[in-house]
């Protein structure tokens, strides 16, 4: 009979300091001579990472009352205009919001600035009600004088995402980075073998509830992401081939670091955001076991053309492909290039690795799966 | 040995054949990699210089007799490298590869002697910590 371990079990191996942790890469590579029947035995938990931009994202806010109080109704954060139509004194900080004056500032820079502790300049008016008698407000605030901030992500980390290239004959400046002309490079964006749901990829251990790393911190899974989609083809390996589950991520910002919240600016596109996540999967039997022992070459994507506005899908590739710098497409050698940071991505896995290791980190069974049957409906004009 | 220089050259110099000069009277072959002349208003030139250090240094004391300045293109690039994150971005779009990714490490290094200022970097890195002074 096959061996299966629960939460709890890997829980206590935790706390006793017995649990043995490897790196998704780490676990491929033990993988190549063991069984994944073995690996189940060898292994309690392997770590995945990612760090990419991940528009999706921003961070709730909330001031505190002055006296007299206000009710923000427009408020600025260094001129960025952040939302507002929440309650008083909450705001949520858009990461890809910009104010008028610089295009290449946004909500992401002042999420950014305000975790490493800056001071940010807050002008907000009101019409002033019978209690809430002020009418404008401008000080500083910096994460030391407000109550809570925490980042609330609606959707990041992206199970498998399409690789781009171009064909015309201009540049195209996209959010998957500068595409050459005639097929002059090719882009892509997740962290491969590394990525979290594609080592999990039927969510057998990921769901709501789970406490993973963001952001340099401890975070969870608060809801499936937006545009959550589990209609997507997949290959033989059971890993859909484009841009499939997504995850909406809480955390607590003020425990953040810059150096895995990183504001970007995509030339001609705009603001976004580098977010760092980590998912730790259990490995609790035989098939949670053979999925992590998928690797690059098992994983593919669509090649897409985001020269041509509908981005149609010139053919697939695999990450081996993609990670070793070129790739041939109807019989031209592309340079391949990553967007997102496979060097943080490793930090990322190998940091929640040692925080389970020393006993820091315990592992959540979800609250709730994720839907089972979801797909993504495009917006009608009627 | 090959040594590439921003060549910058006020008004009134543009019209003097500097380069005609570096092959014929220093017997120095030149690679114009990127040009930016306008009569009556200051030049660029990003040229490669093949030939020994004796040779390269008469030539460039040429230039500068000619009121050219003549700068390595190392000394025109700025990278802040210690905020990088190693996305990758740059090296998408460096075709001379001066821009690399280490596959080993995923870690980008810069080899400034294969850099011809094109400036697709500057653009490309989602940080922005590309600088150029030249053409831009």
């Amino acid at each position: 009979m096959s061996l299966t371990k629960s939460f709890a079990e890997i829980n206590d191996k935790i706390s006793r300091g017995e649990a043995v942790v490897l790196t998704a890469e780490e676990f491929k590579q033990m993988a190549k001579n063991s069984s994944p029947q073995e690996m189940v035995k060898k292994v309690d938990v392997v770590t995945t990472g990612t760090f990419g931009p991940m528009c999706s994202s921003g961070a709730f806010i909330n001031f505190g009352h002055s006296q007299p109080p206000i009710r923000m109704e427009k408020i600025t954060l260094n001129d960025v205009p952040v939302f507002s139509g929440v309650a008083a004194v909450d705001a949520y900080i858009g990461a890809t919001e910009v104010g008028s004056s610089n295009e290449r500032y946004g909500g992401a820079h002042i999420i950014e600035e305000l975790i490493a502790g800056k001071d940010i300049r807050l002008k907000a008016v009101g019409k002033g009600t019978d209690c809430y008698p002020r009418k404008e407000i401008e000080t500083i605030i910096n994460k030391e004088t407000v109550n809570e901030f925490f980042m609330f992500n609606p959707r990041n980390a992206y199970q498998n995402y399409a690789a781009a290239v171009n064909s015309t004959n201009r540049i195209k400046y996209t959010y998957m980075g500068s595409l050459l002309p005639n097929f002059g490079n090719l882009t892509y964006s997740t962290s491969g073998e590394l990525s979290p749901l594609l080592n999990d990829p039927d969510f057998r251990t990921i769901g709501i509830g789970t406490r993973i790393f963001l952001g340099g911190t401890e975070g969870f899974i608060a809801w499936n992401g937006t545009q959550f989609n589990t209609s997507k083809p997949k290959n033989d390996f059971g890993i859909p081939t484009s841009n499939a589950a997504t995850l909406a991520v809480i955390g607590n910002a003020k425990e953040m670091s810059t150096e895995f919240i990183k504001a970007a600016y995509y030339e001609k596109y705009g603001v976004s955001i580098f977010v760092g996540i980590g998912i730790p999967i259990p490995v609790l039997d035989e098939e949670i076991a053979l999925k992590l022992c998928i690797t690059n070459d098992q994983i593919e994507t669509h090649i897409v053309d985001y020269g041509i506005p509908e981005h149609p899908a010139l053919g697939k590739v695999n990450y081996r492909q993609l990670q070793s710098g070129s790739i041939e497409l109807n019989g031209k050698i592309i340079k391949t290039a990553p967007m997102s940071s496979m060097i943080k991505a490793r930090e990322i896995a190998n940091l929640l690795k040692t925080w389970i290791l020393q006993k820091e980190f315990q592992l959540t069974e979800p609250v709730q799966q994720f839907p089972r049957q979801s797909s993504v409906k495009s917006l009608q004009i009627r | 040995m090959k040594k590439r220089y921003f060549l910058s050259f006020p008004a009134n110099s543009v019209t003097e054949p500097i380069i005609y000069n570096l092959v014929k009277k220093f017997d120095i072959p030149v690679s114009i990699l990127k040009a930016d002349i306008n009569p009556g208003k200051e030049g660029n030139l990003l040229v490669e210089m093949t030939g020994d250090n004796a040779m390269l240094d008469a030539g460039i004391e040429y230039l500068k007799s000619q009121h050219i300045s003549c700068n390595s293109v190392i000394k025109r690039v700025k990278w802040v490298k210690d905020h990088c994150i190693h996305c990758g971005s740059c090296t998408a779009v460096c075709f001379s590869e001066a821009l690399v990714m280490e596959r080993k490490n995923w870690k980008v290094k810069f080899f400034a002697d294969n850099c011809v200022a094109c400036g697709l970097c500057i653009k490309a890195c989602p940080l922005q910590l590309f600088e150029m002074d030249f053409m831009e």
